[in-house]
């Protein structure tokens, strides 16, 4: 019972005193014992530190003190530095990295009272959508095929905390999304995943991929929980200088406020070719729900969304040679030994990053140097200007887009693995948002005919979180969707 | 930009690994040089755009940068900053010698 509580209804058992926090974190980490030998959803489980932070905040309500999520066991991206405790990113370069400091997500969320049961597995720097380029090994979808045992990538690059969510070994969890790395292993996962507007979370403390993409945000199984781990996340940081200085809205009492009178985009170039039938067919289904609840349905055209792609491995490896120059043996991380500086740069940079984050590393250096420039990455943010305009134009007309999440449901361990260009088609329709810095969710709304999660995407203005999570609730509450990984049935019985 | 890809050789991959800084083994080259290839090839599709006119979009970050006072915030925290260091001597890091 204690493992099918949502963060709202724990919150409740746990201030009536009819659960106590060390009951609901020791049931949390029997569960990472008896299923993460499966699924490697951890890098690293912090069971010792878990369940002292769990007695402190027992003693806290007994003493009718606490926060927003005193007692709450969620799990963190190993993106964010813990204080203390070992922080990866899921490469070698970092393998040995214990952060003197804690990421200001991480101690917002232990300043409300969280319980970190510990850090979670993604693909090496958060490059990938499967969890595949992860140098710890891939972490199970803990989904399966109906009648099928194939094992499936739970996605990424945030897959882990999906996984763990998912499988019930955490309430909820952070991920951080920088083309989809949130929104896409939510939908592969069946749970909910949210990327806030950019700049409404901090990214202080948050291992960089690609700056002026990455955004912090929360995985749960419910809207709502996710609004209220987002309302423990957000807020104005003044050690990071793109954090915006806004106050940081009710968001949970915005899942309450319906549809009725909005008006939702249906971005006709979000129709792409070979989108499997069911995919689409559960797009128009999410359509006539909302519609049913008061919505008017809109078409809207974002006609530069065929180049969203493209633009974005041109800017996010540019991005991210740049960040991860950093990695060089010097002052932290991995150091290969050699007789000058020049080759132990080099030979702690080939030793250290896997092939994903090499091959973006590179793409990034050409794209910046000399005589390739203006071609590619100057190029690539006109483009970028271009998108964030057709976005503009749309929410002049309708106050949030409906889309898919992902072009497919979770797909099997090695697939796609042999094409980097065909993995990067994962993430066609999450990108744009992140190009334009708009905030989207990520919903479960249906199963495939193999029993797979699939999910639908609402995303609305710059800092309009509201809207996307009262959507969400009402696409929630529609579709009303209950099923569970088998898997879980373990845990629970 | 139309003939970027195509020359890329495999000069240019190793050109490119050493401005990274990342030793590439000779056998990774022609591989490389496929791969790295077929995703520049890819991204030349943003040719089909018209961006005459259209001023770069660095980030779409909202915030104005915030001048605060030029005083010290932190400090005296020698031994946190050196507490990953993969070799340190004193209050220093160290590296291979760098100076004849």
């Amino acid at each position: 019972m204690t493992l099918e509580l949502t963060i709202a209804g724990a919150r409740d058992a746990l201030r009536a005193k009819t659960l106590s926090a060390r009951e609901l974190t020791d049931a949390h980490l029997a569960a990472i014992e008896q299923l993460d030998p499966q699924l490697n959803a951890f890098i690293t489980v912090t069971a010792d530190a878990a369940r002292a932070q769990a007695d402190a905040a027992d003693a806290a309500i007994g003493r009718g003190e606490g926060g927003p999520l005193t007692g709450i066991p969620i799990a963190i991206k190993d993106l964010f530095c813990t204080k203390g405790v070992r922080t990866t990113a899921a490469s070698r370069i970092l393998e040995p990295f214990i952060p003197p400091y804690e990421s200001t997500v991480t101690s917002q969320l232990l300043r409300d009272g969280a319980v970190f049961l510990g850090k979670t597995n993604l693909d090496e720097f958060a490059m990938g959508s499967s969890t595949m380029t992860s140098a710890f090994g891939p972490t199970i979808n803990p989904w399966q095929r109906t009648g099928d045992d194939t094992r499936l990538v739970p996605g990424g690059s945030s897959g882990g905390s999906a996984a763990a969510v998912a499988a019930g070994m955490a309430l909820g969890s952070t991920g951080t999304d920088t083309g989809g790395s949130i929104r896409q292993p939510a939908s592969f996962c069946g749970i909910v995943g949210m990327k806030p507007t950019y700049g409404r979370c901090s990214r202080f403390g948050v291992v960089a991929f690609a700056s002026s993409l990455d955004q912090p945000g929360p995985f749960a199984r419910t809207v709502e929980d996710t609004a209220i781990l987002l309302g423990s996340m957000a807020g104005h940081d003044p050690k990071d200088s793109t954090s915006m200085d806004r106050p940081v809205p009710d968001f949970a009492a915005a899942c309450r406020r319906g549809v009725r009178g909005l008006r939702i985009g249906v971005p006709r170039e979000y129709r792409a070719d070979g989108m499997p039938a069911e995919i689409e067919r559960l797009w128009q289904q999410g359509l006539d729900w909302l519609r049913d609840a008061g919505a008017e349905i809109v078409d809207v055209s974002l006609p530069h969304t065929k180049y969203g792609l493209a633009t974005y491995y041109i800017v996010a490896p540019a991005e991210a040679s740049s960040n991860l120059a950093r990695y060089d043996g010097v002052r932290f991380g991995l150091r290969v030994p050699a007789n000058d500086l020049t080759d132990l740069y080099e030979g702690t940079r080939a030793a250290g990053f896997g092939a994903e984050v090499r091959r973006r590393i590179l793409i990034g250096t050409y794209v910046l140097s000399a005589g390739y420039y203006d071609a590619y990455y100057l190029k690539a943010q006109k483009v970028r200007a271009l998108i964030l305009k057709d976005f503009t134009d749309a929410f002049g007309r309708v106050d949030a887009l409906l889309t898919p999440t992902a072009p497919s449901a979770a797909f099997g361990l090695g697939e796609n693995m042999d094409d980097p260009l065909k993995m990067y088609l994962n993430d066609v329709f999450t990108v744009p948002a992140n190009i334009a810095g708009v905030p989207g969710i990520s919903v479960p709304a249906g199963l495939d005919a193999d029993g797979l999660p699939l999910g639908l995407q609402v995303i609305s203005r710059h800092f309009d979180e509201e809207t996307v999570f009262a959507v969400g609730q009402v696409l929630e509450d529609a579709a009303g969707f209950t099923a569970k990984p088998a898997i879980r049935a373990k845990v629970l019985s | 930009m139309t003939s970027a890809s195509a020359a890329l050789d495999p000069a240019a991959v190793r050109r490119i690994a050493r401005l990274a800084r990342i030793r590439l083994p000779e056998e990774d080259v022609a591989q490389l040089q496929t791969e790295l290839g077929a995703i520049l090839g890819w991204i030349e599709q943003l040719d089909e755009v018209d961006v005459s006119g259209i001023d770069p979009l660095a980030s779409v970050g909202q915030a104005t940068l915030a001048m605060r006072d030029d005083v010290v915030t932190d400090g005296g925290q020698t031994e946190a900053v050196l507490a990953n260091a993969p070799a340190r001597n004193g209050t220093f890091y160290t590296v291979p010698k760098v100076v004849e």
